[in-house]
């Protein structure tokens, strides 16, 4: 689902306005919004995986070789992950434009 | 069979929410609501109900749990009044749009300051863009009546809206009168069990109360709006409802003696009971007037208002709630628009009347009904006068 599809009107809105997909924030870029990104410094980084569990909006995955990566459709750039990352492996770059 | 009994008004309303099978009662102590709730309580505690009584730290807090119980899927009652009411408010907008139907009964009452324990209608006028649908009985058998025909309605499916019934502070909460209380088996017949369209169940997850950004947030208000506006079609035929299994019929507008008025008082809740002595009154002197009372106040039932007001040229409407600062009050502003530009229409007065608990007597509405009979002829200053207010 893109995000147009989210642009629905008062017939079509669901019923109280409830989310009846289960997890359906997957489906939108969530974090278009950000002002700032984090970016891993592999050199630091120690795979603890504190990243993937304080981010509030999951956008850590681990990949085959055990780092943490950031989806950043889901990243919102709040810098969570870089306050409590025990490496300091994590910088926030602030977005280009 | 049902049986007529000597009962205290908010002693009768809370069996009524007995009978209805209420499964989740969150509720907050206030006057003059206390009664309702402590004797729900009791019901509860000494298992008459099968619910949960949950005794809440505040009114802020039991409109919560409302909302958490009534979205798992229990059939949820509580009841407030004056400060109390307005502590909800926070919450009361919440379960409207989100279509959960809550049942609450407000014994209206003045809000401070002065701080007054009394009845008018200020409260629920603080209220009256809530989204709920809203009520107002005038006696206790229609308070009884009007909260099991709340949960009726506000359950169906069509409808699934919470909804108010207003009973008046006192002059009803807490007086004695003969009230026919229906048997479990009528009841039961009227209101079958709650069956929500949706609910919170672990086995199939959605979620409620998501943000509404700025491109579909007026898109879940205006579909809020439309099913208020449904929402009469289906009050209206549980009334119908009701009276097949009850026996009596109930208006969304009251009409009494209004056969060839030239005036009409327009009224909502208990002091309607005084404003008919009134017109019977007036009538045995020749006067003809008659009295409109309203009902069913949202979704505002335009249409059998107008049809109920019929040739009558003058309007008295008595507003039990003093706006400062506005043009008049709520009541007198809404029939102002419903008649605004309508060729023959009425002219229409607003009496502020009955604040805190000040009673309104025959003569108050006699003199009410002098002065706009005066009004239509020279056009006062003001759109309201306060009725028997003193200068010195
Ligand atoms: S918290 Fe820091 S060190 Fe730990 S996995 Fe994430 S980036 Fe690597
Ligand atoms: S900046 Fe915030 S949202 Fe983005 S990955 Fe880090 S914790 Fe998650």
């Amino acid at each position: 689902m893109a995000n147009s599809d989210a642009i629905v009107g008062w017939k079509t809105i669901t019923f109280g306005c409830h989310i009846l997909e289960p997890g359906n924030a997957a489906n939108f870029r969530t974090g278009d919004w950000r002002s700032q990104r984090p970016v891993v410094d592999k050199e630091k980084c120690i795979k603890c995986g504190m990243c993937w569990v304080f981010c509030p909006d999951m956008a850590y995955s681990q990949d085959e070789d055990g780092y943490f990566v950031v989806d950043l459709e889901y990243c919102k750039g709040c810098g969570i992950c870089a306050h409590e990352c025990p490496k300091d492996a994590i910088t926030m770059v602030p977005e280009e434009g | 069979m049902s049986k007529r009994v000597g009962i205290e008004v908010s002693i009768a309303i809370a069996e009524a929410v007995g009978l209805a099978r209420a499964e989740v009662i969150p509720a907050y102590p206030i006057t003059p609501q206390t009664h309702i709730v402590e004797h729900l309580s009791e019901m509860v505690a000494n298992g008459e109900v099968d619910a949960e009584f949950v005794p809440v730290e505040s009114e802020h807090a039991a409109m919560s749990c409302c909302c958490g119980s009534i979205a798992a899927g229990a059939r949820t009652f509580t009841s407030s009044s004056s400060q109390g009411l307005s502590l909800m408010s926070e919450i009361l907008y919440i379960p409207s749009t989100m279509r959960l139907p809550i049942v609450m009964v407000v014994a209206n009452r003045a809000m401070s300051a002065p701080i007054s324990i009394w009845n008018d209608h200020q409260d629920i006028m603080v209220q009256r863009d809530i989204g709920w649908i809203q009520t107002f009985a005038e006696n206790g058998q229609e308070a009884v009546d009007l909260t099991l025909h709340a949960f009726r309605v506000a359950e169906d499916r069509n409808v699934s809206l919470p909804m108010i019934v207003n009973i008046d502070g006192f002059t009803l909460s807490h007086v004695i009168e003969p009230i026919e209380l229906p048997d479990q088996e009528e009841v039961d017949k009227f209101l079958p069990p709650f069956k929500p369209r949706y609910k919170l169940d672990p086995r199939r997850p959605i979620s409620m109360g998501p943000v509404g950004i700025p491109e579909v947030y007026t898109e879940a208000k205006v579909a809020h709006d439309k099913a208020m506006k449904k929402a009469k079609r289906y009050i209206l035929k549980a009334w119908d409802e009701f009276e097949e299994i009850f026996g009596r019929k109930y208006n969304p507008v009251e009409s009494y003696r209004t056969e060839d008025a030239e005036v009409l008082l327009v009224t909502m809740g208990s002091i309607s009971e005084t404003a008919m002595t009134a017109v019977d009154a007036m009538r045995d002197a020749g006067q003809k007037v008659g009295l409109l009372r309203i009902r069913l106040w949202r979704p505002f039932p335009g249409q059998e208002f107008r049809k109920a007001v019929g040739k009558a040229k003058v309007l008295a409407v008595i507003d039990r709630c003093l706006p400062p600062g506005a043009l008049c009050g709520p009541v007198g502003a809404e029939l102002r628009s419903l008649f605004y530009k309508i060729p023959g229409a009425p002219k229409i007065f607003s009496f502020v009347a009955g604040l805190g608990g000040r009673d309104v007597t025959v003569e108050r509405f006699e003199e009410i009904v002098d002065k706009a009979r005066a009004f239509a002829k020279k056009r006062p200053r003001e759109l309201y006068e306060v009725i028997g207010v003193r200068e010195k």
